[in-house]
């Protein structure tokens, strides 16, 4: 069905190999998790499975046999749809391949069907939530009938209910599947063989229950989340001290209904609540990003000195801003505004008027805190998703703010990552600063939230 | 549909839309544009859009259209008919335009382009889906702006630093799509989209009698009203 034989595949203009000496066998109807620390090539393996590595992007090592076609679910669902109308956009895989006409709107109906997608055909894409349009993806690649499925974290980019709705028309499947995922608790229902790759060949490779006995420890340590090692919660260890930002009844039309919220010295805070609830909105109210509809974010002179009587966060200038109130991103691009790592952590502390020696000890500390130092020369936008993350993270500490307000930090962390984010922010809080998270992740919440509000 | 017109396949409907641009290319009178404006209004009850609908969605080109009129009539030497003129071409140009964009779904536009005028559909299609993530730049722009102000950034009142911050902006903005465009090109590829293959059409467009008529009906404007000026001895040729 699938046969690789030291297959290696190294990108255009690297001198590394981005995976090598595999040897691999996958009969029909196996359902495979790929797993591997990052960097271990998985998506690229991916990608060569599924014929989407040209001749002329690099050089290949090795044999690859697939038989049939494989079809390929991504992450994102915003770039998988390619029609304006639902039904359009399941028939755009078989147009591609050449079917008859005739033949394509039965296999249409079949593939929705098979994925218990229940919108009429004529629906807009755009109007769907995030479960559903990766609901409707998954319907365009059956639809094009692989003989192999390859899905590269299918759920990391949903909400917890739009991941269980996918994993549960997975689970209903029966083609053989690979499965790249990272949230290993929640892909193992739908694999019955793990495999462990790392950038120099297979690691391990048996039952998930055989390879998690004897790889475990070392899956975990490099960022795999496996199942049965759970992370320690990092609780408060000193009462919540003063106030040091509250917002009361704030609200913006349509998007985040009358919340009150302190955010007090020493404490953490998690916002949770389905999609659309007005988490992230909440986020940038309290962040002084956003001017609220309604009610009022007040800072207290604890915070903001004298200007805190006299105006509200959203009106106070940037610089001064950045000193009282860190923001960090969903997404660390977004806030990446210079081309070297180095200077996208000065940015802050000079903006703010510091001296350019404690620009440059401050820049440091940060850089080897958040295990950056290597990366001071490289451009942000190079970064692995872990690294940019972390990068964000540091770029809002740079200003020493006393509250710190994070939309969704662990959003498709790896493990390490994870850990290393909840240290880090319990560190800070147990100094003294405040924190505030909007987060899906319940193992976060548990982790580190001393209070949690609920949209 | 109630709009016999708004229904033709787009590509006939682009195609009588352009023709009368050919022809008023060729004179430089107020009357003959003035006389394809008339049509045009005069069928856009066959096409269903009311006049309201039209202004609402092409009033900036009748601002620009006015302005262009004023600074021929300032620094122009060809008086006022000159101006109104090209003012009255410009309008007869655009409004086709207009309709054909406010009475055709992109799909149909992009399907009838591929199937009818014969264009790749790497182009047609590629282009329908890269349209589809457009309306993402604008929360992406938002989101930009606001993380630009929680990093300690603002221009205040320099003008200059305003225009470094758009230029920047536009490149974290340009960097976005092209991420995302490289990724959904992918996951076209994944579905086949460079198979080779030749592709079939899940949606036919079809050139029916219809929009033949369309078509030459636009054609005998395009010669017919330019002979009528000519005739009424108003024409003045844009050329020699």
């Amino acid at each position: 069905m699938i046969e690789l034989t030291g297959f290696g595949w190294r990108y255009a203009g690297r001198r590394a190999w981005a995976v090598r000496d595999v040897d691999l066998r996958i009969e029909r109807g196996e359902r495979v998790l790929l797993l591997g620390l990052s960097g271990a090539g998985k998506s690229t393996l991916l990608a060569a499975l599924a014929g989407l590595l040209t001749d002329e992007s690099g050089e290949r090592a090795g044999t690859i046999a697939v038989d049939g076609r494989a079809g390929v679910l991504f992450q994102d669902p915003q770039t998988q749809l390619v029609m304006a109308r639902c039904g359009d956009d399941v028939a755009f895989g078989p147009e591609n391949l050449g079917v008859p006409a005739a033949a394509i709107w039965p296999r249409v109906r079949a593939a929705v069907d098979a994925v218990g997608f229940g919108y009429p055909l004529d629906r807009s894409t755009h109007a769907l939530s995030g479960g559903e349009q990766q609901r409707l993806a998954l319907a365009g690649v059956l639809a094009v009938q692989p003989s192999v499925l390859l899905l590269d974290e299918p759920t990391a980019n949903l909400d917890p209910p739009g991941a269980a709705l996918v994993r549960q028309v997975l689970a209903r499947l029966d083609t053989t599947v690979v499965l790249v995922e990272h949230r290993v608790a929640e892909a193992l229902p739908l694999v019955d063989r793990v495999v462990v790759l790392t950038p120099d060949g297979i690691r391990a490779d048996g039952t998930p229950a055989d390879v998690f006995a004897r790889y475990g420890d070392e899956l975990a340590d490099g960022g795999v989340w496996v199942p049965d090692h759970p992370v320690l919660p990092r609780r408060a260890a000193a009462p919540a001290g003063a106030p040091l930002l509250t917002a009361r009844s704030v609200a913006v039309p349509g998007r985040l209904a009358p919340t009150d919220l302190d955010v007090c010295a020493g404490a953490a805070v998690a916002v949770t609540g389905p999609n659309g609830a007005g988490k992230s909105t909440l986020a940038l109210a309290l962040g002084g990003l956003l001017r609220p509809g309604s009610g009022t974010v007040r800072a207290t002179p604890a915070l903001a000195g004298a200007d805190a009587a006299a105006r509200p966060p959203h009106a106070w200038r940037a610089a001064a801003l950045a000193t009282r109130i860190g923001s960090v991103f969903q997404n660390p691009e977004h806030q990446f505004v210079t081309g070297r790592v180095r200077d996208e952590l000065a940015l802050g502390p000079r903006r703010a008027g510091a001296a350019p020696e404690s620009v440059r000890s401050t820049v440091d500390d940060l850089l080897t805190r958040l295990r950056l130092d290597r990366l001071a020369e490289a451009n942000p936008y190079t970064l692995s998703g872990g690294e940019q993350r972390r990068l964000s993270v540091a770029t809002a500490l740079a200003t020493a703010p006393r509250v710190l307000v994070l939309d969704e930090p662990t959003f498709g962390q790896d493990r390490r990552t994870w850990t290393e984010l909840v240290d880090l922010l319990a560190k800070l809080r147990d100094d003294g600063a405040g924190v505030v998270a909007a987060t899906h992740d319940e193992d976060f919440v548990d982790a580190l939230a001393d209070r949690t509000v609920r949209l | 549909m109630t709009a016999p017109l708004a229904a033709r396949n787009p590509v006939a409907k682009l195609v009588a839309a352009l023709v009368p641009t050919l022809a008023l290319l060729t004179t430089l009178d107020p009357v003959t544009p003035a006389l394809f404006l008339a049509v045009e209004l005069a069928v856009l009850p066959l096409f269903g859009i009311s006049l309201t609908t039209l202004v609402k969605r092409g009033w900036p080109l009748l601002v620009s259209a006015a302005g262009v009129a004023v600074a021929q009539q300032l620094f122009g030497t060809g008086g006022w008919p000159a101006s109104i003129g090209l003012a009255l071409r410009i309008l007869a140009v655009a409004v086709p335009g207009i309709v054909v964009f406010a009475t055709t779904d992109p799909t149909d536009l992009a399907d009838a382009l591929v199937q009818n005028a014969r264009l790749p559909a790497r182009f047609a299609i590629g282009a329908l889906a890269a349209f589809r993530l457009v309306p993402l730049l604008g929360e992406e722009w938002r989101l930009l702006t606001l993380a630009r102000r929680a990093r300690g950034l603002d221009a205040g009142r320099n003008p200059l630093a305003h225009l470094r911050a758009f230029g920047a902006l536009t490149f974290a903005l340009l960097v976005g799509a092209i991420r995302r465009g490289t990724r959904l090109a992918t996951a076209m590829d994944a579905r086949g989209f460079a198979a080779g293959v030749p592709r079939t059409f899940a949606r036919q467009q079809l050139i029916r009698p219809a929009d033949v008529a369309l078509m030459l009906a636009s054609v005998a404007l395009a010669v017919g009203l330019p002979l009528l000026t000519v005739a009424l001895g108003v024409f003045r040729p844009a050329l020699g």
